[in-house]
């Protein structure tokens, strides 16, 4: 097991002059099994999330690959690759979000401190509750501010005025939205902008304290400046919960994730300390995707 | 194209107009006092009328006038109304002191005030005749208050209290016929003790009651011979009784604020009173309140119902050929005319249910053949329309909650919800106006449906109303009025139809105003909601 330092990445990787791909450069071409051999040393020291030989099948087809990989604690862990390779399908691992699809059969292991959360016999809705979840598509509950933060609180049966007050201010801070709404709590989410919305869905998962945040590409319907903001939300989360990130924006990857992990047609081909992964991947594949000359 | 749409169109919109406008013209001036004439003909003779409408006999050419004339006992025939030819009309003279009286039977009186015999009534000594009547007809009110409605209120006590006795008798006669079938003699000891006290009841009830009747007719007798004399268009003079006098007025001598206030005074005894004349006159009140009172027992039943089973459809069933069946059965369901469902209702809810229910908890009346719920009643009727309804509202149920996009589901399942949880908290609240539409759709059907009532309830007149003061206060079993069976009932079924038109146009103007305010309350209520819930995301 390799003991992997925290990096402090926040140069963007593109800003090196070498990055432009080259046009209709020939696409590499991978077989399955090239792949599927010879992964790199895929865990960290103290992970909180441990998968082991995954599988995951929609009905025949099979969308993850033997992924064996760790999410170190109170990291940023970036999840990059080509569409449809796989990515959200393995985040919504995680959580059990995949329940929600009727034939979704998985095997192998994901262990959470230690707990397998594939185990049909767990507790999913306890799962949930450490495991928090943003999506690509803010969307926000047609209710007031208040009640999108207190949503999860108020669900787990939580009624105590106070703590629903307290709760909601620091999650809205946390989620550095207070200033802007702390006037207009009682008036209905969907008034906010594009932008706002999704730092409520984050205030609102932040709300029911996850040790785990999940964010599936939270920034691509945002505009720059709205994704500048919510960067700077994962960047002062960091630290605190464990953020794992998709996202299609390699600068982004670059910014805020501690550890990169490259996904391609299901199979985990790459992870690393996300400078490592950037700047000296160990797979031509890699290399070639994160040069942008496939996907 | 553009013009074949839009002629649709027009012509759509040119048919509602002229329907909507037939019926709000002719009912809007149906209580406004129109001017009374003093017909004089060629021949010398008079009648009083108000002038209606005219028509020229295409083979002679005789153009003839329409009057009504009223004072329908009077006439050999027994019609209020008659043409006259208007070759033969010398003059029409409108002179102020003709009384319209409407009473409590034959309709209209018209005519000019002579005397007033109050032999039995302390009258005030007053020179002017016009003041005398009024006084009279005040008195007269007021002693009936006094002396006979007391009366009318014990006797239809008594007579509840005879009713319940009488159902006793028969429970006791039952119980004993039950015993006698296999115990031995002395069992019935108990029983027959117990139909000895109830005879005894019901013969003092009988007697109190025959009494009351009798004193009841002695006063009504000795209030009526106070009278006033009339002289009619002919000069024949008429008695008629003070307490037949349901409403006067001298239409000729009134004002414009006087004829206003008589109008919104005739709506008002038509939205409170009871009908009169075979309903021809007086007011609607029962049917008002029967249509209102069907149609939120048909929703209080088929909201919950439909909402249910489309949630079991849209979020619970599982997709497969089953559900697609049931999916297409539920929506032909909404499709089947609404005879089929009365039918049904009468052999379901009246026979079936209701037959149980009779047998069960009245045995003894069923077997007397006086079917409790085991007949049409205002709940058996409502039940029908319910199940009318309720394919409506599971399809636009199911339609509102299949509308919501996933991202809200999985965004509260995501906060550790339940599905139940994700459901009411948050489907179930974007699904409502949807939801609404249904149930304005379904209630608009509902409120205007009569074929399935008319085997399942309705009557033409029901006095008591199905929500009353006598325990226990709500009465689903009674039979009920409805506007709609109304306008049949009085437009279609009635001898004098020529009288009953005008009650026609307003009863229908009345269903119209009840329907649209019933939908139009509903969709108010789902734009609120819709703008509570409209989501930019979506
Ligand atoms: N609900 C589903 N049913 C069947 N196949 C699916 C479903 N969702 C995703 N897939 C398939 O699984 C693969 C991975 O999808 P996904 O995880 O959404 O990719 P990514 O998020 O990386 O773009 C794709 O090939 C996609 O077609
Ligand atoms: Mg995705």
């Amino acid at each position: 097991m390799q003991s992997i330092p925290q990096p402090a990445i926040r140069k963007p990787f593109m800003d090196e002059p070498n990055a432009s791909p080259a046009p209709n450069a020939a696409r590499p071409v991978l077989t399955k099994a090239a792949r599927s051999a010879d992964q790199g040393p895929c865990t960290v020291a103290d992970p909180i999330v441990r998968a082991e030989h995954l599988y995951l099948y929609y009905g025949e087809s099979e969308a993850l690959t033997d992924i064996t990989m760790d999410f170190p604690r109170n990291q940023v862990t970036a999840l990059i690759g080509p569409s449809g390779c796989g990515k959200s399908t393995y985040l919504r691992c995680l959580n059990r979000m995949n329940d929600l699809i009727d034939a979704v059969r998985t095997a192998g292991s994901i262990r959470v401190d230690g707990q397998d959360v594939l185990d049909p016999s767990i507790d999913v809705i306890e799962l949930r509750r450490r495991v928090g979840m943003v999506f690509q598509k803010a969307t926000p509950f047609p209710k007031s501010i208040y009640e999108n933060v207190a949503y999860g609180l108020r669900i787990a049966g939580i009624s105590s005025r106070n703590t629903l007050d307290e709760t909601v201010e620091r999650s809205l801070k946390r989620a550095a939205l207070w200033d802007e709404v702390k006037d207009r709590l009682q008036e209905s989410a969907l008034g906010l902008s594009g932008g706002q919305h999704q730092r409520l869905c984050i205030a609102r998962a932040i709300a029911v304290n996850p040790e785990i945040i999940l964010m599936d590409e939270p920034c691509s319907a945002l505009d720059p400046r709205s994704t500048t903001r919510i960067e700077d939300l994962i960047a002062e989360l960091r630290g605190e919960y464990t953020i794992i990130i998709v996202t299609h924006n390699m600068q982004q990857a670059a910014r805020v994730s501690d550890h990169t992990a490259f996904l391609y047609e299901g199979v985990l081909v790459e992870f690393g300390p996300t400078k490592q992964v950037f700047t000296n991947p160990v797979k031509k594949e890699t290399e070639d995707y994160i040069t942008g000359r496939f996907g | 194209m553009v013009w074949a749409t839009g002629a649709a169109l027009a012509a759509v919109l040119f048919f509602t107009i002229v329907l909507l406008g037939v019926v709000v013209v002719n009912a809007a001036a149906v209580f406004w006092p129109e001017a009374v004439g003093l017909v004089t003909f060629e021949d010398g003779s008079r009648v009083l009328g108000v002038r209606l409408d005219s028509a020229v006999n295409p083979d002679t050419g005789v153009r003839t006038v329409r009057f009504k004339t009223g004072n329908r006992e009077l006439d050999p025939a027994r019609l209020d109304f008659h043409w006259y030819e208007a070759d033969q009309i010398r003059e029409i003279a409108y002179p102020e002191d003709v009384f319209v009286l409407e009473r409590l039977e034959n309709g209209n009186f018209y005519g000019f005030l002579e005397a007033v015999r109050a032999p039995n009534l302390d009258l005030p000594e007053t020179g002017d005749s016009g003041e005398g009547f009024r006084w009279a007809l005040a008195a007269a009110r007021a002693k009936q208050a006094a002396r006979i409605v007391p009366l009318t209120d014990q006797l239809s006590s008594l007579s509840d209290r005879l009713q319940s006795v009488r159902h006793a008798v028969l429970r006791a006669e039952y119980e004993k016929k039950r015993v006698l079938a296999g115990a031995p003699a002395g069992a019935t000891a108990r029983l027959d003790a117990r139909l000895a006290d109830l005879a005894e009841q019901e013969h003092e009830l009988k007697a109190q009651s025959d009494a009351l009747v009798v004193e009841q007719q002695g006063q009504e007798a000795e209030l009526g011979q106070n009278a006033a004399v009339f002289r009619t268009g002919s000069g024949a003079t008429v008695e008629i009784p003070l307490v037949e006098i349901v409403r006067h007025y001298r239409p000729n001598a009134m004002g414009f604020g006087q004829k206003v206030a008589h109008y919104f005074s005739k709506v008002g005894e038509l939205l409170t009173e009871n009908p009169r004349e075979s309903n021809t006159e007086g007011g609607l009140f029962p049917a008002i309140f029967g249509t209102v009172m069907l149609v939120f027992l048909m929703a209080v039943s088929c909201f919950p119902l439909g909402v249910l089973a489309g949630i079991y459809l849209g979020e619970y069933a599982k997709e497969g050929p089953l559900v697609r069946t049931v999916r297409i059965a539920v929506n032909n369901l909404a499709g089947i005319p609404s005879i089929v469902y009365g039918i049904f209702g009468l052999g379901f809810f009246v026979y079936g249910i209701g037959g149980l229910i009779d047998l069960w908890f009245f045995p003894e009346r069923t077997a007397n053949n006086m079917p409790t719920f085991g007949t049409g009643g205002i709940l058996w009727a409502s039940l029908t329309l319910g199940l009318l309804t309720v394919p409506v509202v599971i399809v636009s149920t199911e339609e509102a909650l299949r509308t919501i996009p996933r991202g809200l589901r999985e965004g509260s399942y995501a906060l550790g919800a339940t599905r139940f949880q994700t459901l009411v908290r948050v489907l179930l609240p974007m699904a409502s106006p949807g939801m609404m539409t249904g149930f304005i759709l379904a209630m608009a059907r509902a409120a205007g449906e009569v074929a399935p009532l008319m085997i399942t309830g309705v009557v033409k007149l029901a006095p008591d109303l199905p929500v009353d003061g006598a325990f226990p206060y709500f009465h689903p079993d009674r039979k009920f009025m409805h506007l709609g069976f109304h306008i049949y009932d009085i437009g279609f079924q009635s001898p004098n139809v020529e009288a009953s038109k005008p009650m026609v146009y307003v009863t229908t103007m009345l269903l119209l105003v009840i329907v649209l305010s019933m939908s139009s309350l509903a969709i108010w209520l789902r734009s609120r909601m819709r703008r509570q819930f409209h989501s930019r995301t979506i």
